[in-house]
C-alpha cells in the first residue's frame, strides 16, 4: 500500500479499503526502520500525526471526500510550523519553533493531509547534493554511498523510499526538480508567485518557489491545487484564478510542438542521460507531439547572474540571524559586536557564510551595477530567449541534470558544484514553471527529464508530464532499499 | 577579480561574520573562484537592456492601511535567547 501514489491511496481511503490511521501508522513505521540509515527527516511527528489521520477518518465518515484528506506528507524543514521544530538545516535554526504555520502547511492542513515530519535539507537550501545541512546529509535509496540531490534532499529521499506518500520542496535554482531526477521521482517548481511564500524561510526572495515531490505527475497536479492561490500575506503571490490542474491531464498530445534546446543537448551531458531523454522524445512523437531544435543563446550565462542575484538576495534575507530576537546565541558575548558575530559564525555553516560574503560582496558601494544590475539585465536577456523560443513551442524538453546522482563527498568545490543546476537554473530567473519526471534508469540509477512551460503554464507541462507516464512506467520504478517488507 | 585576505575581512565586517586567520587564505580562493565564475556574464554587452527585477515584471500590490495583525508579543518573546519585561536583552552598549 506505500508504494502507491496518492491518488491511488485517496481510492483506498475512500473504498475503506484502509483507514487513514492505518495508512499513517505504516509510514511511521517504515521511517522508524529506515530514516537512521537515509536521514531523510530531521524531525518525525508520530503522536500528532496518528491525531490528524484520526480526524482525517472521521471527516470521512461525516461525507468529506477531499481527494488528499488522510494522505501523510512530509514537509521540507523550510516551512514553519505551529508548534514544531522548523531548523531551515541549520544550527542557526535547530532550536526554532514557529509559533504559525506557513501558508502552504495551513492548505495542505485545510485538505485534510497528515503531516508525518519535517525533511532535511541543505541549509538554507544552498546546495545541490544535501550535504550542507547542519543534520548530516541525506543517503539517495537507489545507493546509499550517493547524494539524493538538493535542496529538497530529504523530501526526495523520503518520496523515493516510501517514507511518505508525498512532500513539499522548494526550489531557488533547481532544489525540488534535481534531487526529484536523482531519487526517480516527480518534481513540480509552478511559476514564481503561483505559490505563497508566507511562513517559507526566505533565500533568494526574487526566485524562491514552493512545489510538491511525489510519485506521479497527477498527484503533483492534485498537490498543486491545494498549494497555489493568493496570499495577501504574501505580497508575490499572484493575483490570478487557480485552475483546476487535474482537468487537462488527459488532454491528448497530438500537435504539441517541443523544443529542445541545442544547448541542453551540448558538451558535459553524459551519454547515458542524453540517451534516456532521446528515447522519452521518441515516445513524445508515438504520441502525435513534433520535436524541433530551439536556441536559448544566453543559457550560458544563467549560473553566473544567479550567483550574484541569489547571494545577494541571501545576505539580506539572513541578516535577520543576530541572536536577538530567535535561534541560536553564541555563548557569554562581551559586547553586541561580538555577539553578532560569533552568532552568525558559529550558527551558519561554512557554504552559507560563503554565499553571505558574495553577496555582501556583490551589493557593497560601487560594485553594485557591476554585479546586481549586470545580473538582473542579464536575467531579462535570459528570459527574453525563452519568450522567443516559446513563439514556436509548446513547451520545452531536455535533462535535468548532465548526469545522475553522484557518490557523496564527490563535489568538494563550490563551483563544480554550482554547474549542477546548469539546466534548471534559468527556470527560475525567467519565473517559468518546470518538472522533472523520471525517463529512464542508467546503472542503476534513475535520470530525470526537464519539461518547461510558458509563464502560468503549469496545467500544460503537468498534461505533458501525465501523459508520458501513462504510457512509460519509468515514474513506476523503485529503488531496491527498504523492499525487504 | 580575485579578493585578498584584506578584502575578505573588510566584507565579513559588512556581514557581521568572523574568519579566522586559519581560514583566511582558503575563504578568499573560494570566494575568488566564485567571482571567477560569475564574471563570465561581464563578457555580455547589456547597454541597452532594462534590469528585470521581478520575473514576471508586476508591480508591488498594496493594501489599505489598515491594522489586521493581532498581537503576539509575548507568544514571540519566549522565542529570544533573553527577554525580559517585554524587552529583548542583548549584552550592554552604553556604560
Amino acid at each position: 500500500m506505500i508504494e502507491k501514489t496518492a491518488a491511488e491511496l485517496s481510492q483506498a481511503l475512500s473504498s475503506g479499503e484502509i483507514s487513514s490511521v492505518e495508512l499513517t501508522q505504516s509510514y511511521l513505521d517504515r521511517i522508524n526502520k529506515y530514516n537512521e540509515e537515509l536521514n531523510a527527516f530531521i524531525t518525525v511527528c508520530e503522536e500528532s500525526a496518528l491525531a490528524q489521520a484520526k480526524a482525517a477518518d472521521e471527516k470521512r465518515a461525516n461525507g468529506d471526500a477531499s481527494p488528499l484528506l488522510g494522505i501523510p506528507l512530509a514537509h521540507k524543514d523550510i516551512f514553519c510550523t505551529n508548534g514544531v521544530t522548523t531548523t531551515c538545516g541549520s544550527r542557526m535554526l535547530h532550536n526554532f519553533v514557529a509559533p504559525y504555520d506557513a501558508t502552504v502547511v495551513e492548505n495542505f492542513s485545510a485538505a485534510g493531509a497528515v503531516m508525518l515530519g519535517k525533511t532535511n535539507m541543505d541549509e538554507f537550501a544552498m546546495g545541490s547534493s544535501n550535504e550542507t545541512s547542519f543534520f548530516g546529509p541525506v543517503k539517495n535509496p537507489w545507493d546509499t554511498t550517493r547524494v539524493p540531490g538538493g535542496s529538497s534532499g530529504g523530501s526526495a529521499a523520503a518520496v523515493a523510499a516510501d517514507l511518505c506518500a508525498m512532500a513539499t520542496g522548494t526550489d531557488t535554482g533547481g532544489s525540488i526538480r534535481q534531487p526529484a531526477a536523482f531519487c526517480g521521482i516527480t518534481g513540480f517548481k509552478p511559476s514564481y508567485g503561483r505559490v505563497s511564500r508566507w511562513g517559507m524561510i526566505a533565500f533568494a526572495s526574487s526566485l524562491d518557489q514552493a512545489g510538491p515531490l511525489s510519485k506521479s505527475a497527477e498527484d503533483a497536479a492534485l498537490m498543486t491545487n491545494v498549494m497555489a492561490g493568493l496570499d495577501k500575506k504574501d505580497s508575490t503571490s499572484i493575483d490570478k484564478a487557480v485552475e483546476d490542474y487535474t482537468a487537462t491531464l488527459n488532454d491528448s498530445l497530438d500537435g504539441l510542438r517541443i523544443g529542445i534546446p541545442k544547448q541542453h543537448f551540448a558538451e558535459g551531458l553524459t551519454a547515458e542521460v542524453e540517451q534516456g531523454i532521446r528515447d522519452a522524445l521518441s515516445e513524445y512523437e508515438k504520441l502525435g507531439a513534433t520535436v524541433t531544435e530551439v536556441d536559448l543563446p544566453n543559457n550560458h550565462l544563467s549560473v553566473s547572474a544567479y550567483y550574484v542575484v541569489a547571494p545577494a538576495e541571501a545576505s539580506a534575507n539572513l541578516s535577520r540571524y543576530d541572536g536577538v530576537r530567535y535561534g541560536y546565541r553564541c555563548e557569554n558575548p562581551v559586547d553586541l559586536e561580538d555577539m553578532y558575530k560569533r552568532t552568525r559564525s558559529e550558527g551558519f555553516g561554512d557554504e552559507v557564510k560563503r554565499r553571505i560574503l558574495v553577496g555582501t560582496y556583490a551589493l557593497s558601494a560601487g560594485y553594485y551595477d557591476a554585479y546586481y544590475r549586470k545580473a538582473q539585465k542579464i536575467r531579462r536577456l535570459i528570459k527574453n530567449d525563452f519568450v522567443e523560443a516559446f513563439r514556436e513551442v509548446d513547451v520545452i524538453i531536455g535533462p535535468t541534470s548532465p548526469h545522475t546522482a553522484f557518490e557523496l563527498g564527490a563535489k568538494t568545490d563550490p563551483v563544480t558544484m554550482y554547474l549542477e543546476d546548469i539546466y534548471t537554473i534559468a527556470v527560475n530567473l525567467a519565473g517559468l514553471p518546470g518538472i522533472s519526471i523520471p525517463a529512464g534508469i542508467a546503472n542503476g540509477l534513475p535520470l530525470g527529464m526537464h519539461i518547461v512551460g510558458k509563464d502560468f503554464g503549469e496545467a500544460k507541462i503537468l498534461n505533458v508530464a501525465h501523459q508520458f507516464q501513462q504510457h512509460t512506467d519509468w515514474h513506476k520504478q523503485k529503488p531496491n532499499f527498504g523492499q525487504e517488507d | 577579480m580575485a579578493l585578498d585576505k584584506s578584502e575578505v575581512e573588510k566584507i565579513a565586517q559588512l556581514a557581521r561574520l568572523h574568519i579566522s586567520v586559519a581560514d583566511a587564505d582558503e575563504v578568499a580562493n573560494r570566494i575568488t573562484d566564485i567571482l571567477a565564475l560569475i564574471d563570465q556574464m561581464q563578457s555580455v554587452d547589456t547597454d541597452a537592456v532594462e534590469p528585470m527585477a521581478h520575473p514576471l515584471d508586476v508591480v508591488q500590490r498594496l493594501r489599505a492601511d489598515e491594522v489586521t495583525e493581532t498581537d503576539h508579543r509575548d507568544e514571540l518573546q519566549t522565542l529570544a535567547p533573553e527577554a525580559q519585561d517585554g524587552l529583548y536583552l542583548v549584552p550592554k552598549v552604553i556604560e
